[in-house]
Protein backbone atom coordinates (compact mmCIF):
# COMPACT_ATOMS: atom_id res chain seq x y z
CA UNK A 1 0.00 0.00 0.00
CA UNK A 2 1.41 3.48 -1.02
CA UNK A 3 0.31 6.40 0.78
CA UNK A 4 -0.80 9.45 -0.35
CA UNK A 5 2.10 11.52 0.41
CA UNK A 6 4.33 12.40 -2.38
CA UNK A 7 7.78 14.26 -1.31
CA UNK A 8 9.38 13.42 -4.62
CA UNK A 9 9.40 17.22 -5.74
CA UNK A 10 10.40 18.48 -2.52
CA UNK A 11 13.61 20.76 -2.48
CA UNK A 12 15.92 21.04 0.57
CA UNK A 13 16.37 24.84 0.95
CA UNK A 14 19.94 25.67 2.79
CA UNK A 15 19.61 26.96 6.48
CA UNK A 16 21.11 30.18 7.05
CA UNK A 17 20.16 31.87 3.79
CA UNK A 18 20.15 35.19 5.96
CA UNK A 19 22.87 35.12 8.60
CA UNK A 20 22.43 38.59 9.76
CA UNK A 21 21.36 39.59 13.07
CA UNK A 22 20.06 36.42 14.35
CA UNK A 23 18.72 37.94 17.76
CA UNK A 24 16.63 40.47 16.15
CA UNK A 25 14.74 38.34 13.28
CA UNK A 26 14.06 35.50 15.47
CA UNK A 27 12.67 38.34 17.90
CA UNK A 28 10.71 39.48 15.53
CA UNK A 29 9.27 36.72 14.03
CA UNK A 30 8.69 35.91 17.66
CA UNK A 31 6.91 39.22 17.73
CA UNK A 32 5.05 38.76 14.47
CA UNK A 33 3.44 35.49 16.15
CA UNK A 34 1.80 37.05 19.14
CA UNK A 35 0.70 39.74 16.87
CA UNK A 36 -1.11 37.43 14.15
CA UNK A 37 -2.34 35.44 17.13
CA UNK A 38 -4.24 38.39 18.64
CA UNK A 39 -5.50 39.56 15.17
CA UNK A 40 -6.58 36.36 14.75
CA UNK A 41 -8.33 36.34 18.17
CA UNK A 42 -9.69 39.46 18.74
CA UNK A 43 -11.18 38.03 21.97
CA UNK A 44 -7.62 37.61 23.15
CA UNK A 45 -7.69 41.43 23.25
CA UNK A 46 -10.63 41.48 25.41
CA UNK A 47 -8.66 42.89 28.50
CA UNK A 48 -6.71 45.46 26.46
CA UNK A 49 -10.13 47.17 25.71
CA UNK A 50 -13.03 46.47 28.33
CA UNK A 51 -10.40 47.63 31.41
CA UNK A 52 -9.24 50.42 30.24
CA UNK A 53 -12.60 51.49 28.89
CA UNK A 54 -14.37 50.28 32.36
CA UNK A 55 -11.56 51.61 34.87
CA UNK A 56 -11.59 54.94 33.46
CA UNK A 57 -15.72 55.41 32.94
CA UNK A 58 -16.27 53.25 36.28
CA UNK A 59 -13.54 55.03 38.66
CA UNK A 60 -13.75 58.49 37.35
CA UNK A 61 -18.00 58.49 38.19
CA UNK A 62 -18.06 56.31 41.10
CA UNK A 63 -14.85 58.69 43.33
CA UNK A 64 -15.01 61.82 41.39
CA UNK A 65 -18.21 63.03 43.32
CA UNK A 66 -16.76 62.13 47.02
CA UNK A 67 -12.90 62.69 46.61
CA UNK A 68 -12.53 65.80 44.58
CA UNK A 69 -16.22 66.90 44.33
CA UNK A 70 -16.72 66.54 40.77
CA UNK A 71 -15.77 63.70 38.22
CA UNK A 72 -14.04 66.25 35.66
CA UNK A 73 -11.83 67.41 38.65
CA UNK A 74 -11.20 63.80 39.89
CA UNK A 75 -10.29 62.64 36.35
CA UNK A 76 -6.92 65.32 36.23
CA UNK A 77 -5.66 63.39 39.24
CA UNK A 78 -7.03 59.95 38.39
CA UNK A 79 -6.42 59.49 34.52
CA UNK A 80 -2.42 59.09 34.47
CA UNK A 81 -2.88 56.53 37.59
CA UNK A 82 -5.62 54.48 35.10
CA UNK A 83 -3.46 54.37 32.47
CA UNK A 84 -0.69 52.50 35.24
CA UNK A 85 -3.17 50.19 36.99
CA UNK A 86 -4.82 49.03 33.23
CA UNK A 87 -1.33 48.65 31.80
CA UNK A 88 -0.12 46.88 34.00
CA UNK A 89 -3.08 44.48 35.00
CA UNK A 90 -2.65 42.65 31.68
CA UNK A 91 0.67 42.47 31.74
CA UNK A 92 -0.49 39.19 33.08
CA UNK A 93 -1.11 37.75 29.60
CA UNK A 94 2.98 37.60 29.06
CA UNK A 95 3.09 34.34 31.57
CA UNK A 96 -0.15 33.48 30.49
CA UNK A 97 0.74 32.75 26.68
CA UNK A 98 4.14 31.16 27.75
CA UNK A 99 2.44 28.66 30.69
CA UNK A 100 0.03 27.82 27.25
CA UNK A 101 3.22 26.94 25.07
CA UNK A 102 4.51 24.74 27.32
CA UNK A 103 1.87 23.01 28.11
CA UNK A 104 1.25 22.55 24.28
CA UNK A 105 5.20 21.33 24.13
CA UNK A 106 5.73 24.20 21.94
CA UNK A 107 8.36 25.56 23.75
CA UNK A 108 9.72 22.39 23.51
CA UNK A 109 10.31 22.24 20.17
CA UNK A 110 11.65 26.13 19.79
CA UNK A 111 14.12 25.08 22.65
CA UNK A 112 15.50 22.51 20.14
CA UNK A 113 15.58 24.67 17.75
CA UNK A 114 19.01 26.47 16.69
CA UNK A 115 17.42 29.87 17.33
CA UNK A 116 19.05 32.77 19.74
CA UNK A 117 16.45 31.45 22.69
CA UNK A 118 15.48 34.53 24.77
CA UNK A 119 13.97 35.19 21.53
CA UNK A 120 10.94 33.26 22.44
CA UNK A 121 10.29 35.29 25.40
CA UNK A 122 11.83 38.68 23.99
CA UNK A 123 9.63 37.96 20.95
CA UNK A 124 6.22 37.47 22.89
CA UNK A 125 6.89 40.60 24.57
CA UNK A 126 7.59 42.94 21.33
CA UNK A 127 4.27 41.40 20.74
CA UNK A 128 2.67 42.16 23.97
CA UNK A 129 3.38 45.58 23.74
CA UNK A 130 0.75 46.14 20.49
CA UNK A 131 -1.78 45.02 23.51
CA UNK A 132 -0.13 47.99 25.72
CA UNK A 133 -0.14 50.02 23.28
CA UNK A 134 -3.97 49.75 22.33
CA UNK A 135 -5.08 49.84 26.07
CA UNK A 136 -2.91 52.99 26.40
CA UNK A 137 -4.81 54.97 23.34
CA UNK A 138 -8.19 53.66 25.16
CA UNK A 139 -7.26 54.89 28.37
CA UNK A 140 -6.36 58.25 26.92
CA UNK A 141 -9.05 58.21 24.16
CA UNK A 142 -11.62 57.96 26.96
CA UNK A 143 -9.83 60.73 28.70
CA UNK A 144 -10.03 63.05 26.15
CA UNK A 145 -13.65 62.29 25.80
CA UNK A 146 -14.33 63.06 28.89
CA UNK A 147 -13.04 65.65 29.21
CA UNK A 148 -9.02 65.29 30.12
CA UNK A 149 -6.86 67.93 28.88
CA UNK A 150 -2.85 67.44 29.68
CA UNK A 151 -1.44 70.53 30.59
CA UNK A 152 1.92 69.11 29.30
CA UNK A 153 0.45 68.88 26.20
CA UNK A 154 1.21 66.27 23.12
CA UNK A 155 5.17 66.22 23.84
CA UNK A 156 4.12 65.29 27.94
CA UNK A 157 1.26 62.42 26.70
CA UNK A 158 3.86 60.65 24.07
CA UNK A 159 6.63 60.64 26.88
CA UNK A 160 4.46 59.47 29.67
CA UNK A 161 2.70 56.72 27.45
CA UNK A 162 6.57 55.46 27.04
CA UNK A 163 7.18 55.44 29.98
CA UNK A 164 4.76 53.34 31.02
CA UNK A 165 5.62 51.05 28.50
CA UNK A 166 8.87 50.45 29.34
CA UNK A 167 7.57 49.93 32.50
CA UNK A 168 5.22 47.36 31.64
CA UNK A 169 8.06 45.45 29.71
CA UNK A 170 9.92 45.32 32.66
CA UNK A 171 7.06 44.21 35.00
CA UNK A 172 6.11 41.67 32.13
CA UNK A 173 9.76 39.76 33.05
CA UNK A 174 7.90 38.83 36.38
CA UNK A 175 4.99 37.21 35.28
CA UNK A 176 6.98 35.29 32.19
CA UNK A 177 9.64 33.96 34.99
CA UNK A 178 5.83 32.64 37.08
CA UNK A 179 4.18 31.46 33.93
CA UNK A 180 7.41 28.93 33.85
CA UNK A 181 8.06 28.06 37.58
CA UNK A 182 3.69 27.61 37.88
CA UNK A 183 2.15 24.31 36.80
CA UNK A 184 -1.25 25.91 35.18
CA UNK A 185 -2.39 28.41 33.73
CA UNK A 186 -4.35 28.79 36.45
CA UNK A 187 -2.17 29.35 38.97
CA UNK A 188 -0.59 31.73 37.49
CA UNK A 189 -3.67 33.54 37.02
CA UNK A 190 -4.03 33.58 40.93
CA UNK A 191 -0.84 34.28 41.97
CA UNK A 192 -0.79 37.66 39.86
CA UNK A 193 -4.14 38.39 41.66
CA UNK A 194 -2.88 38.27 44.93
CA UNK A 195 0.42 40.33 43.84
CA UNK A 196 -1.53 42.48 41.75
CA UNK A 197 -3.88 44.28 43.89
CA UNK A 198 -1.67 45.04 46.93
CA UNK A 199 0.79 46.65 44.05
CA UNK A 200 -1.89 48.99 42.20
CA UNK A 201 -4.39 49.41 44.74
CA UNK A 202 -1.84 50.37 47.43
CA UNK A 203 -0.15 53.09 45.39
CA UNK A 204 -1.08 57.21 44.90
CA UNK A 205 -3.70 55.84 42.05
CA UNK A 206 -6.93 56.61 43.72
CA UNK A 207 -5.70 59.08 46.64
CA UNK A 208 -2.98 60.88 47.86
CA UNK A 209 -1.05 58.90 50.35
CA UNK A 210 -1.32 62.26 53.14
CA UNK A 211 -4.82 60.73 53.76
CA UNK A 212 -3.69 57.47 54.69
CA UNK A 213 -2.53 55.75 58.06
CA UNK A 214 0.70 55.74 58.33
CA UNK A 215 1.68 52.04 57.71
CA UNK A 216 0.00 52.38 54.56
CA UNK A 217 1.47 55.53 53.90
CA UNK A 218 5.18 53.96 54.23
CA UNK A 219 4.22 50.96 51.76
CA UNK A 220 2.09 53.11 49.22
CA UNK A 221 5.85 56.15 49.49
CA UNK A 222 8.00 52.60 48.13
CA UNK A 223 5.82 51.30 46.16
CA UNK A 224 7.47 51.02 42.84
CA UNK A 225 3.82 51.82 40.88
CA UNK A 226 3.25 55.22 42.97
CA UNK A 227 6.78 56.32 41.81
CA UNK A 228 5.58 55.17 38.48
CA UNK A 229 2.18 57.53 38.50
CA UNK A 230 4.25 60.65 40.21
CA UNK A 231 5.93 60.11 37.09
CA UNK A 232 3.06 59.66 34.58
CA UNK A 233 1.11 62.79 36.65
CA UNK A 234 3.85 65.02 36.22
CA UNK A 235 4.81 64.19 32.91
CA UNK A 236 1.59 64.25 31.20
CA UNK A 237 1.45 67.95 33.48
CA UNK A 238 4.37 69.02 31.86
CA UNK A 239 6.05 69.16 35.44
CA UNK A 240 8.37 65.89 35.55
CA UNK A 241 11.72 66.10 36.88
CA UNK A 242 14.51 63.73 35.88
CA UNK A 243 14.78 61.98 38.65
CA UNK A 244 11.33 61.18 38.83
CA UNK A 245 11.72 59.55 35.62
CA UNK A 246 14.88 58.26 36.04
CA UNK A 247 13.59 56.18 39.52
CA UNK A 248 11.17 54.66 36.90
CA UNK A 249 13.63 53.79 34.49
CA UNK A 250 15.85 52.44 36.92
CA UNK A 251 12.99 50.13 38.21
CA UNK A 252 12.58 48.87 35.18
CA UNK A 253 16.14 48.13 34.49
CA UNK A 254 15.93 46.23 37.98
CA UNK A 255 13.25 44.33 37.41
CA UNK A 256 15.04 43.08 34.19
CA UNK A 257 17.82 42.26 36.06
CA UNK A 258 16.60 40.33 38.07
CA UNK A 259 13.79 38.22 36.35
CA UNK A 260 15.14 38.12 33.28
CA UNK A 261 17.95 35.31 34.13
CA UNK A 262 14.92 33.97 36.60
CA UNK A 263 13.01 33.35 33.32
CA UNK A 264 15.80 32.46 31.09
CA UNK A 265 16.83 29.69 33.43
CA UNK A 266 13.48 28.77 33.70
CA UNK A 267 13.28 28.68 30.44
CA UNK A 268 16.36 26.30 29.59
CA UNK A 269 15.28 23.93 32.61
CA UNK A 270 12.11 23.05 30.82
CA UNK B 1 22.06 -1.84 5.59
CA UNK B 2 24.78 0.14 7.45
CA UNK B 3 28.22 -0.87 8.08
CA UNK B 4 30.08 -1.00 11.44
CA UNK B 5 31.86 1.77 10.02
CA UNK B 6 29.40 4.03 9.34
CA UNK B 7 29.87 7.31 11.61
CA UNK B 8 26.98 7.41 14.39
CA UNK B 9 24.62 9.56 14.61
CA UNK B 10 23.64 9.19 18.17
CA UNK B 11 25.99 7.39 20.57
CA UNK B 12 25.36 7.32 24.27
CA UNK B 13 26.92 5.89 27.07
CA UNK B 14 26.00 4.60 30.50
CA UNK B 15 22.66 7.88 30.16
CA UNK B 16 21.34 8.19 33.60
CA UNK B 17 18.04 10.41 34.30
CA UNK B 18 15.76 10.56 37.90
CA UNK B 19 12.79 12.49 38.48
CA UNK B 20 12.65 12.11 42.05
CA UNK B 21 12.88 8.59 43.27
CA UNK B 22 11.82 7.06 39.73
CA UNK B 23 15.06 6.03 37.41
CA UNK B 24 13.26 7.09 33.92
CA UNK B 25 16.75 6.20 32.08
CA UNK B 26 18.68 4.03 34.43
CA UNK B 27 22.35 3.65 32.48
CA UNK B 28 21.28 3.34 28.93
CA UNK B 29 24.36 2.38 26.05
CA UNK B 30 22.82 3.17 22.83
CA UNK B 31 24.76 3.73 19.84
CA UNK B 32 22.63 4.79 16.55
CA UNK B 33 23.60 4.45 13.05
CA UNK B 34 23.88 7.26 10.39
CA UNK B 35 21.27 6.85 7.61
CA UNK B 36 17.94 4.58 8.53
CA UNK B 37 15.19 4.69 10.83
CA UNK B 38 16.05 3.21 14.16
CA UNK B 39 13.00 2.66 16.37
CA UNK B 40 12.89 2.73 20.22
CA UNK B 41 10.26 0.13 21.42
CA UNK B 42 8.94 0.15 24.95
CA UNK B 43 5.80 0.43 26.78
CA UNK B 44 4.42 3.34 28.48
CA UNK B 45 7.00 4.50 31.42
CA UNK B 46 10.22 2.72 29.93
CA UNK B 47 12.00 6.05 29.27
CA UNK B 48 11.32 6.26 25.85
CA UNK B 49 10.35 10.19 25.83
CA UNK B 50 12.64 11.01 28.72
CA UNK B 51 15.61 9.34 26.27
CA UNK B 52 14.52 11.40 23.32
CA UNK B 53 14.53 15.21 25.44
CA UNK B 54 17.73 14.64 26.58
CA UNK B 55 19.19 13.49 22.86
CA UNK B 56 17.49 16.90 21.83
CA UNK B 57 19.06 19.34 24.17
CA UNK B 58 15.95 19.05 26.24
CA UNK B 59 16.72 17.50 29.50
CA UNK B 60 20.09 17.23 30.93
CA UNK B 61 21.04 13.82 31.72
CA UNK B 62 22.42 12.88 35.57
CA UNK B 63 25.04 10.86 34.46
CA UNK B 64 26.72 9.60 31.18
CA UNK B 65 28.22 11.09 28.00
CA UNK B 66 25.76 11.62 24.79
CA UNK B 67 26.83 12.50 21.54
CA UNK B 68 24.63 13.63 18.84
CA UNK B 69 25.97 13.90 15.14
CA UNK B 70 29.41 14.18 16.79
CA UNK B 71 28.34 16.69 19.71
CA UNK B 72 28.31 16.92 23.24
CA UNK B 73 24.78 17.19 24.13
CA UNK B 74 25.97 19.03 27.13
CA UNK B 75 28.58 21.25 25.95
CA UNK B 76 27.92 21.75 22.47
CA UNK B 77 23.75 22.12 22.50
CA UNK B 78 23.58 24.84 19.82
CA UNK B 79 25.37 22.32 17.42
CA UNK B 80 23.04 19.57 18.09
CA UNK B 81 20.15 21.78 17.44
CA UNK B 82 21.62 23.26 14.39
CA UNK B 83 20.97 19.49 12.93
CA UNK B 84 18.30 17.97 14.75
CA UNK B 85 14.44 18.27 14.80
CA UNK B 86 11.97 17.06 16.96
CA UNK B 87 8.40 16.37 16.77
CA UNK B 88 7.24 15.59 20.17
CA UNK B 89 4.14 12.97 21.74
CA UNK B 90 1.36 16.02 20.62
CA UNK B 91 1.37 18.31 17.56
CA UNK B 92 3.46 21.26 19.03
CA UNK B 93 1.95 23.29 16.40
CA UNK B 94 0.24 26.55 16.96
CA UNK B 95 -3.47 26.38 16.70
CA UNK B 96 -4.09 29.86 16.80
CA UNK B 97 -2.04 30.38 13.78
CA UNK B 98 -3.00 28.63 10.08
CA UNK B 99 -1.15 26.03 8.23
CA UNK B 100 0.68 28.22 6.21
CA UNK B 101 1.10 30.45 9.12
CA UNK B 102 2.80 27.75 11.19
CA UNK B 103 5.65 27.14 8.33
CA UNK B 104 6.56 30.52 7.50
CA UNK B 105 6.83 30.69 10.94
CA UNK B 106 9.53 28.06 11.55
CA UNK B 107 11.41 28.61 7.98
CA UNK B 108 11.61 32.63 9.66
CA UNK B 109 12.86 31.19 12.36
CA UNK B 110 15.80 28.51 10.28
CA UNK B 111 17.07 31.44 8.28
CA UNK B 112 14.73 31.27 5.40
CA UNK B 113 14.12 34.95 3.70
CA UNK B 114 10.40 35.68 3.80
CA UNK B 115 9.90 34.96 -0.02
CA UNK B 116 11.82 31.83 0.11
CA UNK B 117 9.30 30.72 3.12
CA UNK B 118 6.29 31.23 2.04
CA UNK B 119 7.79 29.42 -1.57
CA UNK B 120 8.39 26.41 1.25
CA UNK B 121 5.10 26.74 3.17
CA UNK B 122 2.82 26.27 0.03
CA UNK B 123 5.57 23.13 -1.04
CA UNK B 124 5.33 21.37 2.40
CA UNK B 125 1.01 22.04 2.54
CA UNK B 126 0.65 20.43 -1.14
CA UNK B 127 2.90 17.44 -0.09
CA UNK B 128 0.98 16.84 2.79
CA UNK B 129 -2.42 17.08 1.26
CA UNK B 130 -3.14 20.33 3.64
CA UNK B 131 -3.26 22.72 0.66
CA UNK B 132 -6.93 23.00 1.26
CA UNK B 133 -6.91 23.62 4.51
CA UNK B 134 -3.70 26.25 3.58
CA UNK B 135 -5.50 29.16 5.58
CA UNK B 136 -7.54 27.45 8.25
CA UNK B 137 -6.42 28.22 11.68
CA UNK B 138 -4.53 24.97 13.10
CA UNK B 139 -7.54 24.55 15.75
CA UNK B 140 -9.99 23.25 12.68
CA UNK B 141 -8.05 20.34 11.81
CA UNK B 142 -8.18 17.01 12.69
CA UNK B 143 -5.59 14.74 14.74
CA UNK B 144 -4.29 13.52 11.84
CA UNK B 145 -3.93 16.57 9.92
CA UNK B 146 -2.05 18.44 13.04
CA UNK B 147 0.17 15.75 13.12
CA UNK B 148 0.93 15.93 9.35
CA UNK B 149 1.92 19.73 9.38
CA UNK B 150 3.82 19.12 12.60
CA UNK B 151 5.72 16.51 10.61
CA UNK B 152 6.05 19.19 7.43
CA UNK B 153 7.37 21.57 9.91
CA UNK B 154 10.04 19.49 10.88
CA UNK B 155 10.97 19.16 7.03
CA UNK B 156 11.56 22.84 6.34
CA UNK B 157 15.05 22.52 6.41
CA UNK B 158 15.67 18.46 6.05
CA UNK B 159 17.37 17.99 9.46
CA UNK B 160 20.38 15.55 9.76
CA UNK B 161 18.38 13.98 12.41
CA UNK B 162 15.05 13.55 13.08
CA UNK B 163 13.25 12.91 16.53
CA UNK B 164 9.48 11.48 16.26
CA UNK B 165 7.90 10.94 19.67
CA UNK B 166 5.58 8.09 19.24
CA UNK B 167 4.37 9.90 15.81
CA UNK B 168 1.43 7.81 15.14
CA UNK B 169 -0.08 7.16 18.64
CA UNK B 170 -3.59 8.46 18.55
CA UNK B 171 -3.92 8.50 14.68
CA UNK B 172 -6.27 6.75 12.16
CA UNK B 173 -5.03 3.85 9.64
CA UNK B 174 -5.13 6.29 6.90
CA UNK B 175 -3.06 9.27 8.75
CA UNK B 176 -0.72 6.37 10.00
CA UNK B 177 0.17 5.28 6.51
CA UNK B 178 0.63 9.17 5.48
CA UNK B 179 3.13 9.30 8.56
CA UNK B 180 5.12 6.42 7.60
CA UNK B 181 5.24 7.52 4.10
CA UNK B 182 6.94 10.83 4.77
CA UNK B 183 9.61 9.01 7.43
CA UNK B 184 10.16 6.75 4.09
CA UNK B 185 10.64 9.41 1.83
CA UNK B 186 12.28 11.28 4.70
CA UNK B 187 15.08 8.39 4.98
CA UNK B 188 15.58 8.45 0.83
CA UNK B 189 17.02 12.27 1.32
CA UNK B 190 19.60 11.40 4.34
CA UNK B 191 17.75 11.85 7.31
CA UNK B 192 18.69 9.78 10.27
CA UNK B 193 15.18 9.34 11.71
CA UNK B 194 14.79 7.88 15.38
CA UNK B 195 11.25 6.97 16.26
CA UNK B 196 9.59 5.87 19.60
CA UNK B 197 6.60 3.46 19.40
CA UNK B 198 4.72 1.20 21.62
CA UNK B 199 3.63 -0.67 18.18
CA UNK B 200 5.77 -3.36 17.40
CA UNK B 201 4.36 -3.60 13.97
CA UNK B 202 5.17 0.38 13.62
CA UNK B 203 8.54 -0.54 14.67
CA UNK B 204 8.85 -3.46 12.26
CA UNK B 205 7.60 -1.54 9.23
CA UNK B 206 9.52 1.44 9.09
CA UNK B 207 12.79 0.32 11.20
CA UNK B 208 15.85 -0.67 10.24
CA UNK B 209 17.30 -1.18 13.48
CA UNK B 210 15.32 -1.32 16.85
CA UNK B 211 15.97 -0.80 20.64
CA UNK B 212 13.70 -2.52 22.99
CA UNK B 213 13.75 -0.24 25.94
CA UNK B 214 12.58 -1.63 29.35
CA UNK B 215 12.99 0.02 32.79
CA UNK B 216 15.25 2.74 31.27
CA UNK B 217 17.94 0.04 30.11
CA UNK B 218 18.22 -1.33 26.63
CA UNK B 219 16.58 -4.70 26.80
CA UNK B 220 17.98 -5.76 23.18
CA UNK B 221 18.53 -4.54 20.05
CA UNK B 222 19.00 -5.66 16.31
CA UNK B 223 16.95 -5.61 13.18
CA UNK B 224 13.64 -6.62 12.94
CA UNK B 225 14.63 -9.61 11.52
CA UNK B 226 17.01 -10.36 14.04
CA UNK B 227 14.50 -9.58 17.46
CA UNK B 228 12.00 -11.51 15.64
CA UNK B 229 13.55 -14.52 15.59
CA UNK B 230 14.43 -14.20 18.96
CA UNK B 231 11.02 -14.57 19.97
CA UNK B 232 9.43 -16.36 17.20
CA UNK B 233 8.23 -14.61 14.52
CA UNK B 234 4.86 -14.68 14.45
CA UNK B 235 1.10 -16.67 15.25
CA UNK B 236 -1.08 -18.66 13.43
CA UNK B 237 -4.37 -19.13 14.54
CA UNK B 238 -6.95 -21.56 12.66
CA UNK B 239 -10.84 -21.31 13.55
CA UNK B 240 -12.15 -24.82 11.77
CA UNK B 241 -15.51 -24.72 10.60
CA UNK B 242 -15.91 -28.17 12.60
CA UNK B 243 -14.63 -28.54 15.75
CA UNK B 244 -14.72 -32.03 15.44
CA UNK B 245 -11.99 -31.61 13.34
CA UNK B 246 -10.13 -30.31 15.54
CA UNK B 247 -7.82 -32.98 16.75
CA UNK B 248 -6.46 -34.30 13.25
CA UNK B 249 -6.25 -30.76 12.71
CA UNK B 250 -4.00 -30.37 15.14
CA UNK B 251 -1.78 -33.39 14.78
CA UNK B 252 -1.40 -32.19 10.97
CA UNK B 253 -0.19 -29.14 12.21
CA UNK B 254 2.18 -29.96 14.04
CA UNK B 255 3.46 -32.12 11.57
CA UNK B 256 3.75 -29.81 8.97
CA UNK B 257 4.68 -26.89 10.68
CA UNK B 258 6.99 -28.38 13.39
CA UNK B 259 5.73 -26.19 16.14
CA UNK B 260 3.23 -27.18 18.97
CA UNK B 261 0.30 -26.10 18.65
CA UNK B 262 -2.49 -25.81 21.66
CA UNK B 263 -6.67 -25.32 21.10
CA UNK B 264 -7.73 -22.37 22.54
CA UNK B 265 -10.67 -22.09 25.01
CA UNK B 266 -12.60 -22.14 21.74
CA UNK B 267 -12.65 -25.57 20.71
CA UNK B 268 -12.61 -25.10 17.09
CA UNK B 269 -9.76 -22.91 17.10
CA UNK B 270 -6.05 -23.50 16.85
CA UNK B 271 -2.95 -21.39 17.86
CA UNK B 272 0.63 -22.30 16.55
CA UNK B 273 3.32 -20.00 17.35
CA UNK B 274 5.95 -20.04 14.51
CA UNK B 275 9.47 -19.88 14.17
CA UNK B 276 12.07 -19.13 11.25
CA UNK B 277 12.29 -16.09 8.56
CA UNK B 278 9.56 -17.51 6.39
CA UNK B 279 6.47 -18.36 8.34
CA UNK B 280 4.36 -16.87 5.60
CA UNK B 281 5.30 -19.62 3.63
CA UNK B 282 5.24 -21.98 6.66
CA UNK B 283 1.01 -21.33 6.76
CA UNK B 284 0.23 -21.12 3.77
CA UNK B 285 1.95 -25.02 3.51
CA UNK B 286 0.10 -25.74 6.65
CA UNK B 287 -3.32 -24.39 6.05
CA UNK B 288 -3.40 -26.54 2.03
CA UNK B 289 -2.32 -29.60 3.87
CA UNK B 290 -5.18 -28.41 5.71
CA UNK B 291 -7.73 -28.53 2.53
CA UNK B 292 -6.03 -31.67 1.34
CA UNK B 293 -7.30 -33.44 4.22
CA UNK B 294 -10.81 -32.34 3.53
CA UNK B 295 -10.74 -30.05 6.86
CA UNK B 296 -12.56 -26.92 6.18
CA UNK B 297 -11.27 -24.14 7.75
CA UNK B 298 -13.61 -21.25 8.67
CA UNK B 299 -11.20 -18.13 9.07
CA UNK B 300 -7.20 -17.91 9.84
CA UNK B 301 -5.07 -15.33 10.99
CA UNK B 302 -1.13 -14.75 10.55
CA UNK B 303 0.01 -12.50 13.58
CA UNK B 304 2.96 -10.88 14.48
CA UNK B 305 3.99 -11.47 18.43
CA UNK B 306 2.69 -8.78 20.37
CA UNK B 307 4.97 -6.11 22.41
CA UNK B 308 4.00 -8.05 25.28
CA UNK B 309 5.28 -11.78 23.79
CA UNK B 310 8.20 -9.73 22.41
CA UNK B 311 8.88 -8.26 25.94
CA UNK B 312 8.32 -11.60 27.51
CA UNK B 313 11.12 -13.34 25.53
CA UNK B 314 13.46 -10.23 25.64
CA UNK B 315 13.19 -9.60 28.79
CA UNK B 316 11.50 -12.14 31.03
CA UNK B 317 8.72 -10.13 32.18
CA UNK B 318 5.54 -8.51 30.89
CA UNK B 319 5.57 -5.14 29.71
CA UNK B 320 3.63 -3.63 32.25
CA UNK B 321 2.80 0.07 31.93
CA UNK B 322 4.23 1.66 35.04
CA UNK B 323 2.20 3.98 36.82
CA UNK B 324 4.96 6.60 37.13
CA UNK B 325 4.24 9.09 34.20
CA UNK B 326 7.28 10.65 32.38
CA UNK B 327 7.00 14.41 32.59
CA UNK B 328 5.55 15.89 29.34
Amino acid sequence: MTATIAPGSLTKPDRDEVRRFPMLRNSLTMAWRATVRLRREPEQALDAIAIPVLFTLLFTYLFGGALSGSPREYLRFLLPGTLVLTVLLITVTAGLSLNTDRAAGTLDRFRSMPIWQPSVIVGGLIGDMARYLLATCLVLGMGLLMGYRPAGGAGGTALAVALVLVFAFSVSWIWTALGLALRSAQSVTVLSFTVQLPLTFASNVFVSPATLPGWLRAFVNVNPVSHLVTAERTLMAGTASAGQVGWVVLASVALIAVFGPITMHLYRAG
Amino acid sequence: MTTSKAPLAIEASRLAKSFGAVRAVDGLDLAVPSGGVFALLGPNGAGKTTTIRIFATLAKPDAGKVWVLGHDVMTASHAVRSGICLTGQFASVDPGLTGTENLVLHARLLGLARRTARARAVELLDVFGLSDAAGRPVRTYSGGMQRRLDIAVSLVVAPALLFLDEPTTGLDPYSRLQVWGAVRWLVTQGTTVLLTTQYLDEADQLSDRIAVIDHGRLAAEGTPAELKSAVGSGVLRVRLADEGDAGRARQELGRVLGVPVVQDSDPAALTARLEGPSTAEAAAHGLSLLSREGIEVASFALGQPSLDEVFLALTGHPAQTTNNEEPA
